[in-house]
């Protein structure tokens, strides 16, 4: 009975889940605030690093990087997934590539970037999104095989212009497989980018991490992650549910 | 456009090892705003006949002219509408431009009976009324010629004869060239001026007729009845097996 009120209120569910956990992190921190220290003791970090340093213009680094790096990749890997699934002759001659892209460590086509393309932005763009393509690629190529040739069919019948075909008739069957691989990018994505920023670059999220590292600061640790994970399930919230809701309006 | 001037030598489907014929020595003229009914069992290429007219076949050996009509409705099977569009937007597709403000989309599905369901989504309509949706967005663009490939079937009874009737209001009033494709008998008595037999495997016609009986027609009239008699008695081996029961249960 109760248990069924619950579920009733998903919101409220979910803060208590939240609770939960910050008062789990509250009394371990109390065994060593050392190594663990409190909720408060972050949120004062926190605040410290936005307002006296470099937390805001790290995470619009690092936002910037995770921006540039997912587009590249959502455009290059739903292409080649198009084509790919489109047409089998092209399947086939690039199917192993593929798999090698899907299998090779992020950090080799990191260090392999950095070494070919020199150690600035290009390169620690290139090497996030060269991480998501084959992904991307993959994702996408499956909903390509899960068009429905008969509605193209309709399509033709009615000569839609290539622009309208796409977006009225192509696009739309797609749409499932575009939130699907933008769900699992981002999460992806912003990772890397801290690796990258960690190795090659001198500003960012992951440059101050491996910074407080090096201190064994961990409260500054926390701090980050912590102002990090906030903004990406904010995006998660405020633009990607909205956008699939918007998307899948018709099947309410 | 002028007459419709269909000769088919062959059309094959290959199969794993094989050849399948699916059409052959087909050859007829069907004048411009006629009303032709095409009557065969499961098989005999009625839907490969249709794909030829419309142009999304070309892989047969023969001729079609005009090759590839400018304005042309289709009516499938099934409505395949797009799941993603209202019942306006699904009409509206046909138009060219998309038109902006209310008019012949919105008109036709106010004459169907939808003027309520204009912005519902097709999951949120019955079967009828998709097939109405369907139907005016094969008329909505003017079509000079209009192809239906057995449109009411897996309908029941009186929604299929109301649609009949639709269908020929508006084929009256618009005369566009009208291919109808169907198994069963009784109905291509009630609504063609000409019924074409085809046999299956390969499909052959066997049987040219004009249907002169008085307008309006019913399926379950005696003229229709007597029509189908007279038929029977002078052909019965050639309609076996077209005019049943089972023939419509199969297709549902």
């Amino acid at each position: 009975m109760s248990l069924a009120r619950f579920t009733v209120n998903d919101t409220s569910l979910r803060l208590i889940s939240a609770l939960l956990l910050l008062a789990i992190w509250q009394a371990a921190s109390l065994s060593d605030s050392a190594l663990l220290p409190g909720p408060a003791t972050v949120l004062r970090a926190a605040i410290d690093d936005a307002t006296e340093g470099y937390l805001l213009s790290d995470l619009g680094y690092t936002l910037a990087r995770v921006a540039a790096s997912f587009v590249l990749a959502m455009a290059a890997g739903s292409a080649i997934g198009m084509l790919m699934g489109r047409s089998r002759p092209v399947d086939g001659l690039f199917d192993l590539w593929l798999v090698l892209g899907l299998n090779v460590p992020a950090l080799v086509i990191i260090i392999l970037c950095y070494l070919w393309i020199g150690l600035n932005e290009t390169a620690a763009i290139a090497a996030v999104a060269l991480n998501k393509v084959a992904q991307t690629a993959v994702i996408l190529r499956e909903g390509a095989r899960s068009v429905d040739p008969q509605l193209l069919q309709v399509a033709d019948v009615l000569r839609l212009p290539w622009a309208r075909r796409m977006r009225r008739a192509y696009l739309p069957q797609l749409y499932p497989y575009f939130m699907a691989a933008t769900r699992t990018g981002l999460s992806l994505i912003w990772k890397i980018v801290l690796v990258v920023e960690l190795i090659g670059r001198s500003n960012g999220v992951g440059f101050r991490l491996g910074l407080y590292f090096q201190f064994f600061d961990i409260a500054n640790i926390l701090a980050y992650s912590a102002s990090f994970i906030a903004i990406v399930l904010a995006i998660e919230g405020l633009v990607i549910r909205p956008l699939e809701r918007r998307l899948t309006r018709w099947r309410a | 456009m002028s007459a419709l001037d269909i000769a088919i030598n062959r059309k094959v489907y290959r199969t794993g090892g094989g050849e399948n014929v699916a059409l052959a020595d087909l050859a007829f003229t069907v004048p411009q705003g006629q009303f032709l009914c095409i009557v065969g069992p499961s098989g005999c290429g009625k839907t490969t006949l249709l794909s030829i007219v419309a142009g999304l076949d070309r892989d047969y050996e023969g001729t079609v002219a005009p090759a590839r009509p400018d304005r042309i409705g289709f009516v499938f099977q099934t409505p395949r509408l797009m799941p993603w569009l209202t019942a306006r937007d699904n009409v509206r597709l046909a138009l060219d431009p998309p038109p902006r403000e209310e008019g012949r989309a919105e008109a036709l599905l106010r004459e169907m009976n939808l003027g309520g369901q204009l912005d519902s989504y097709p999951g949120h309509l019955s079967g009828g009324q998709q097939r109405r949706v369907a139907l005016a967005r094969a008329f909505v663009n003017e079509p000079e010629l209009l192809l239906l490939d057995e449109p009411f079937t897996s309908l029941d009874a009186p929604t299929a004869q109301r649609l009949r009737d639709s269908l020929v209001t508006l084929w009256q009033r618009e005369r566009p060239t009208v291919l109808f494709v169907t198994h069963d008998l009784r109905e291509a008595l009630s609504l063609g001026d000409r019924i074409l037999f085809l046999t299956a495997g390969p499909g052959r016609m066997v049987l040219d007729m004009p249907v002169d009986l008085p307008r309006p027609r019913s399926p379950d009239g005696s003229a229709v009845e007597a029509a189908r008699k007279r038929l029977l008695d002078l052909y019965p081996d050639l309609l076996r097996g077209l005019d049943t029961k089972k023939d419509a249960e199969d297709a549902a």
